[in-house]
């Protein structure tokens, strides 16, 4: 970079103008988050009487005494680690394979193939067709429905097909001459070499299975087989929407709002885990996502 | 090179590949010929399958479903035995208020998002590019593209609990000066501030990363060049980096206008309540309202249709321009 002493002052005002803007932006960004574990720490009765604004008031872990007691807690949080698990590979099994056979220039009417993954990115039926499909298909309240019914996606297809092109010929050449078959190039030649596209795409799936809500909110009315995102939405919507109720839970240790921020803080603490590698490969994939056809 | 500058020749080349490629496909096989090329190649076949067939009976075959927008339908009948109605439903829906007025705010708010949402993640590219010490950098970028991997859900319980009127952060803050408590997440004229302020909240930070790419491929020979000729930052920002990346921010802004209709429904539905569906309800809510919880699913597909035929009308001129525009298509 160039030296600073180099600049003039006009610039050093504008260099130093822009690091505060930055700066305030960032603490917007990372306030909330820091005014929630806050408050999932105080006591009930300051953070009703709104006296939390930036550390903790009477340090207190009685909320997380409370949202842990909760046996529905800890089986959604179960089921949240079943469906981003069992998405995940379902979706690989299916992304791995097809992407690849989409690749080889040899498989006739590979148009048409691509044209019908990609068809799906421009036009898709909508809410209702879908849920009256799954409904028909016998998939509603059922694991296997959450974990099949969102396996493909033709973002990832195409992401990953598009990478697999990429890939030289020359490599797969001393496998062929070893009478390699095609199963046998694609899991020793091209997912070897294709591991950080793999792992942006298992990422993606990983992200938006933990963060899915909408679907298993429709999907599940069986309370046992909620995930995490919709137990959170209940307690939220329950609590919020009475008034009553609220204040009738809020005792001196915790309230409403110290219960609900307590299961915000336990559901974001395992994205926060994989963050480095999210940051690392999503990037990475977001570029990859001006994918051609 | 030149290939690359001339857009003209770059469609021909284009051509030529496809009718190559065409011949290719569609050489003159007898099924002699496709037999063997089964025989040899039938496990790639194999690879496909489950992919094609998943998009059948998942996607495709909910498209065939949507023919219940023009039916009267009822479940014992099922999709293909229910009557048609013709037109009806799009009758109904155009003369029902409810529908226009969720068509009004899914235009407003997508609109509103365009306006704040749009500019921000470039002020913030440009912002960070001028950015001299990596550390600091590093670590704001970090920070800012943390709330894109939050699920709504999370964010929606951020926002209600930092807004509540009892304890939130915000009425603590007004407080101070001396304002009111004020319910915000009853009133109507407060949903679409804050529901666009969070969106750009959880995204800009995301959305810039693109636009810090393109900044990063403007070649550094034109700043230093401009720095012997004594320019400063700001006009180096403004007659270097700016035109630069202006292609990306066009792309950028022709995608967005095509994926207008998109409104992030499931923040609406977190963040809505009955109280705010004067300026809050879209379309998308209004027929998960309608069909999914009010069990009206023809009409709501009739809605759902007409939204997804927009959005690909949309789609697909946004990609016909950016094509013209930059040879690149967008998928």
């Amino acid at each position: 970079m160039i030296n600073m002493n180099l600049y003039s002052r006009g610039d050093k005002l504008f260099v130093i103008v822009n690091m505060v803007l930055i700066g305030l932006f960032t603490i917007s960004t990372l306030y909330p988050f820091i005014y929630i574990a806050s408050l999932s720490l105080s006591t009930g009765f300051e953070a009703r009487a709104g006296n939390v604004i930036m550390t903790p008031v009477g340090f207190t872990i009685e909320a997380y005494k409370q949202v842990l007691s909760e046996p529905l807690f800890w089986s959604s949080y179960m089921n949240t680690f079943i469906y981003t698990i069992g998405g995940t590979l379902m979706s690989l099994a299916f992304i791995i394979p097809g992407a690849y056979a989409l690749s080889r220039p040899q498989l006739y009417g590979r148009r048409f193939w691509n044209l019908m993954v990609a068809f799906t990115m421009w036009f898709n039926a909508g809410l209702i067709p879908f849920f009256l499909n799954m409904r028909d298909l016998g998939l509603l309240d059922s694991y296997f429905g959450i974990i099949i019914g969102f396996a493909v996606n033709g973002f990832n297809i195409i992401l990953l097909r598009n990478f697999f092109e990429g890939i030289p010929q020359s490599f797969e050449e001393a496998a062929r001459m070893d009478g390699a078959n095609e199963f046998q190039v694609l899991w020793k030649v091209y997912v070897p070499l294709s591991k950080p596209a793999i792992a942006t795409v298992a990422l993606f799936c990983i992200v938006s299975r933990w963060n899915g809500f909408f679907w298993a909110m429709v999907l599940l009315q069986d309370e046992e087989k909620i995930p995490l995102q919709v137990y959170l939405r209940k307690v939220i919507a329950e609590l919020s929407d009475d008034e009553e109720f609220a204040t009738s839970l809020l005792t001196a240790a915790y309230s409403f709002e110290t219960v609900s921020a307590a299961i915000i803080v336990c559901s974001i603490v395992p994205i926060l885990l994989i963050y480095p590698f999210l940051q690392k490969y999503f990037s990475k994939g977001i570029l990859l996502g001006g994918v051609k056809e | 090179m030149s290939a690359d500058l001339d857009p003209a020749i770059g469609r021909t080349e284009e051509l030529v590949v496809e009718a190559r490629e065409a011949q290719r496909s569609r050489r003159p096989g007898s099924l002699q010929r496709v037999g063997d090329h089964l025989k040899r190649e039938w496990q790639l076949y194999v690879m496909l399958i489950p992919t094609v067939l998943w998009l059948l009976i998942f996607l495709y075959k909910p498209m065939y479903g949507l023919q219940i927008a023009f039916k009267d339908y009822s479940i014992f009948r099922g999709v293909a035995g229910s009557p048609w109605i013709g037109f009806e439903h799009f009758q109904t829906l155009f003369g029902n208020d409810q529908f226009l007025r969720a068509l009004k705010n899914t235009i407003i708010i997508s609109f509103y998002g365009l306006l704040f949402g749009f500019p921000m993640p470039i002020l913030l590219a440009l912002m960070f590019n001028e950015i001299l010490n990596q550390t600091f950098k590093k670590s704001a970028q970090t920070i800012v593209y943390l709330p894109h991997f939050v699920s709504s859900v999370i964010i929606a319980g951020i926002v209600i609990t930092a807004f509540s009127p009892s304890a939130g952060i915000v009425n603590t803050i007004m407080g101070w000066f001396g304002i009111e408590p004020i319910y915000f997440l009853t009133k109507p004229e407060w949903f679409r501030p804050i529901f666009v302020g969070t969106g750009v909240w959880q995204e800009a930070g995301f959305q810039s990363i693109v636009y810090l790419a393109a900044i990063a491929g403007v070649s550094p020979t034109l700043y230093e060049s401009a720095v012997v000729d004594g320019a400063s930052r700001w006009q180096m920002m403004w007659k270097i980096t700016i035109p630069s990346i202006l292609p990306t921010i066009i792309i950028m802004l022709i995608i967005r206008i095509g994926n207008m209709l998109e409104v992030s429904f499931e923040m609406i539905i977190l963040l809505y309540q009955p109280a705010t569906y004067e300026t809050a309800d879209v379309v998308n809510t209004f027929i998960y309202r309608q069909g999914i919880q009010g069990g009206q699913y023809d009409l709501a597909a009739a809605a759902g249709l007409f939204n997804a035929v927009v959005a690909f009308v949309l789609v697909m001129t946004a990609n016909t321009i950016s094509k013209r525009y930059s040879r690149t298509s967008l998928w």
